[in-house]
């Protein structure tokens, strides 16, 4: 396999003007969530920067996320992120097949062993030996682990390869786990989502060729620049939750004039994502724009924080059964008590013995 | 277990557990109160029992001008205290979305603005007692480590919750993770201390007044 | 049925809406600009617009006297708002979706500038044509 050439010969060769060149720079800009101004700075080191070799494999998964990329609303700037890096090996999107892409995925491994960047998507279940996904014979776990050893970076992409997903959710059949669970020495990037926003994926990605470097990450492993602010932070209808004003159901007058969704069963409050900014579908918009609360979907353990549908202030769990269960039990025991306490009265009033004359003169 | 995590347990497990020892506690005692009774009087009231009951849980509500001023100042911020948290408590929509899922039922919610006000309120006539407690010998005197331990257990929840609606100094997760956990450690500290006055409180008033009722034997 | 027959109004709880934080933002950038002549950009996509408050944006700003456009990988409309010195600069992709929606303080954007590079490889250009024309080189 032949060294990559850098992002500026290539372009070149395909006649890209300087200023289309900034014009992408530009949307990158805006893409990995960067100040506008750094364009310049990006259209430098990406003059530079070489193609990295990529790997992709794909777990326990429902090929979510790479639709979600492929489907992705700025084709031209993500073919041409794509063509940015060499995407060596990814069993949905590649043309080869059977042995001919194990063995593409080898030789890629061998020839860029500690520079290729792996992209994962899709839990890795443990149990029974890994026997609940395999691809060509082997396990998530073992394939996972041969790879991230000659990696000089991984990338878990969607909830599912960063956090466990669904696959996790209880009572997790498969013991399904997250790639951090298993890979613990190298760098690793979790973008979640379920699927993550394209451009976030996109943008990480172009990050990584522009600086050479994964960028900042928070404490669950999320590049900050687009996991740093809550969705309830950024959203329109902010300003009605601060009032108080809150839609009781998805048809009456509060949802049609636009009102807070949190007792509607809104996740905005604690979930991490770039949502009410980035937006979907070509910025045409997110969930709540369309009267549905956020269900959380790029937080640790999100399928098993009760009903979507249950407001963060009420329980999780069912409290008003245990609540009934005890108040029988406090009775049963209040009216038990009660009748021991009787018992021992009248005991101790039978026991007593009638006083005399004879008692009080003491003999 | 992270933030999230956290956060799944107090509003599941945690909030069962808490449930659980707070209405078996409270039941238990509630009604052995209750079964303990007094022994069937033989003699005939002069006056009447259910009557002298009812009225002095009424009236003991308004013994302000008969008290001292210190008795007046623990009276009018005690007052302000429980009527702050209990509007605070039962008329902030949030709240009321907890009861609604837990009951089936649920009631108009208060404007932000009076929600505001009630907390506020409560927050202050809570510092000025615990102030009170600390500065006058009498009540120092009085005062045991239970009096301190449910005072932070009763002042904890409406502080984290005053910091969540408004997102101070920590982020949404953990001060929704703080507000619930506080609550928690109220409900369960409830029927061990004398907190439990929140339900014995009417019934030892009808009694006081029954007994004073009762003025004597009819002839 | 169109969207336009779902009756969904959108009630106005903005009492300081992000309209008023952009504007007053873009005014403080363009005196500074004034003052020492720096340019600078606004990303309007990192902000948390409601559809509304983008069109009271686009409203209030409105059209000046110049527009461009640019045509690599997809269209660019460029234009001077109301209020010269703040452009208004939009970047779409082939399909026509916005890949960046700037705010740009500056007498001229700078993507319109020709860029050296662009200018160079231009330059060889015309001077082929030239040589093709009178099939003979030109001196330089
Ligand atoms: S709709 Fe959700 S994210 Fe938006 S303000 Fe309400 S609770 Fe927060
Ligand atoms: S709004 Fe919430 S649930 Fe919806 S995609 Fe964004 S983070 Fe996920």
């Amino acid at each position: 396999m032949k060294e990559h050439e850098t992002l500026e010969q290539r372009l070149g060769e395909q006649g890209v003007s300087r200023r289309a060149f900034l014009k992408f720079c530009a949307a990158l800009a805006t893409m990995m969530a960067l100040p506008p101004s750094s364009a310049g700075a990006i259209a430098a080191a990406l003059s530079q920067a070489k193609r990295p070799s990529v790997i992709w494999l794909s777990f326990q998964e429902c090929t979510g996320c790479t639709e979600s990329l492929t489907r992705s609303h700025s084709p031209t700037l993500e073919s041409l992120i794509f063509d940015m890096i060499s995407l060596d090996y990814h069993h949905t999107l590649q043309a080869a097949s059977g042995h001919a892409a194990e063995q593409a995925r080898d030789e890629a491994m061998k020839a860029f062993y500690g520079k290729y960047l792996l992209l994962v998507d899709g839990s890795i279940p443990l149990k029974d030996g890994g026997v609940y996904s395999t691809i060509a014979g082997r396990t998530n776990l073992d394939m996972l682990e041969e790879a991230a050893k000659g990696a000089a970076a991984i990338v878990a992409v969607g909830s599912c390869a960063a956090f466990g997903g669904l696959p996790n959710a209880q009572p997790n059949p498969t013991g399904a786990v997250a790639v951090s669970d298993i890979v613990r020495d190298k760098p690793i990037v979790n973008i979640s989502g379920c699927p993550p926003i394209p451009s976030v994926i996109t943008g990480v990605l172009a990050h990584y060729l522009t600086f050479g470097e994964l960028p900042a990450l928070d404490e669950l492993g999320r590049p900050k620049a687009f996991y740093g602010e809550t969705i309830h932070d950024r959203c329109y209808r902010r300003p009605f939750y601060d009032q108080g004003k809150f839609a009781k159901t998805f048809d009456d007058e509060g949802a049609r004039n636009g009102w807070c969704l949190y007792e509607l069963g809104c996740k905005g409050p604690t979930t991490h994502n770039a949502c009410a900014t980035t937006k979907w579908n070509g910025g045409a918009g997110f969930p709540i724009e369309a009267g549905h609360g956020c269900i959380g979907c790029s937080e640790p353990k999100f399928w098993d924080a009760g009903s979507f549908y249950t407001p963060l202030s009420a329980p999780a769990a069912d409290v008003a059964a245990v609540a009934q269960v005890s108040m029988i039990a406090g009775a049963g025991a209040a009216v038990a008590m009660g009748a021991l306490d009787r018992a021992k009265k009248q005991k101790l009033q039978q026991s007593r013995e009638k006083l005399t004359v004879a008692d009080l003169k003491g003999d | 277990m992270d933030a999230q995590e956290l956060l799944i347990w107090v509003r599941g497990t945690g909030l069962q557990i808490a449930a659980a020892v707070f209405v078996l506690g409270m039941s238990y005692r509630m009604l052995h109160l209750l079964l303990i009774g007094r022994k069937k009087s033989l003699a005939e009231a002069r006056g009447s029992e259910w009557a002298g009951g009812l009225r002095t849980m009424w009236q003991r509500n308004f013994v302000l001008p008969r008290l001292s001023p210190r008795g007046r100042f623990t009276f009018v911020a005690g007052y302000v205290f429980h009527l702050g948290f209990f509007v605070t408590l039962f008329f902030l929509s949030q709240h009321i979305a907890l009861f609604r899922a837990v009951f089936g039922f649920g009631w108009p919610a208060l404007p932000r603005g009076a929600i505001d006000i009630s907390a506020v309120l409560a927050l202050a006539a809570m510092v000025a007692l615990l102030a009170h407690r600390l500065v006058d010998p009498v009540k120092r005197l009085l005062s045991d480590y239970q009096d301190y331990l449910t005072w932070a257990l009763s002042f904890l929840p409406l502080l984290t919750g005053f910091m969540l609606l408004r997102e101070i100094a920590f982020e949404y997760v953990t001060l929704l993770t703080l507000h619930i956990a506080s609550v928690e450690l109220l409900l369960i500290a409830a029927p061990f201390t004398n907190l439990a006055h929140m339900f014995s409180t009417f019934i030892s008033r009808w009694y006081n007044g029954a007994v004073m009722g009762f003025k004597g034997i009819q002839t | 049925m169109s969207l336009q027959d779902i009756h969904i109004r959108v009630a106005d709880a903005h009492t300081v809406g992000s309209l008023d934080a952009i504007l007053n933002e873009i005014a403080s950038r363009l005196h500074d600009f004034v003052d020492t002549g720096a340019t600078s950009l606004i990303d309007l996509k990192s902000l948390p617009f409601s559809a509304e408050e983008y069109e009271g944006l686009r409203a209030t700003l409105g059209r000046g006297e110049v527009t461009a456009r640019l045509d690599s990988i997809g269209d660019s409309e460029i234009y001077e708002t109301r209020f010269p010195g703040v452009w208004w600069v939009t970047h779409y992709n082939v399909e026509g979706d916005i890949v960046a929606d700037l705010i740009e303080i500056a007498s001229v954007p700078a993507i319109v500038h020709s860029q050296p590079e662009d200018i160079y490889v231009g330059l060889a250009r015309l001077r082929q044509t030239l040589t093709s024309v009178r099939g003979e080189p030109v001196e330089p």
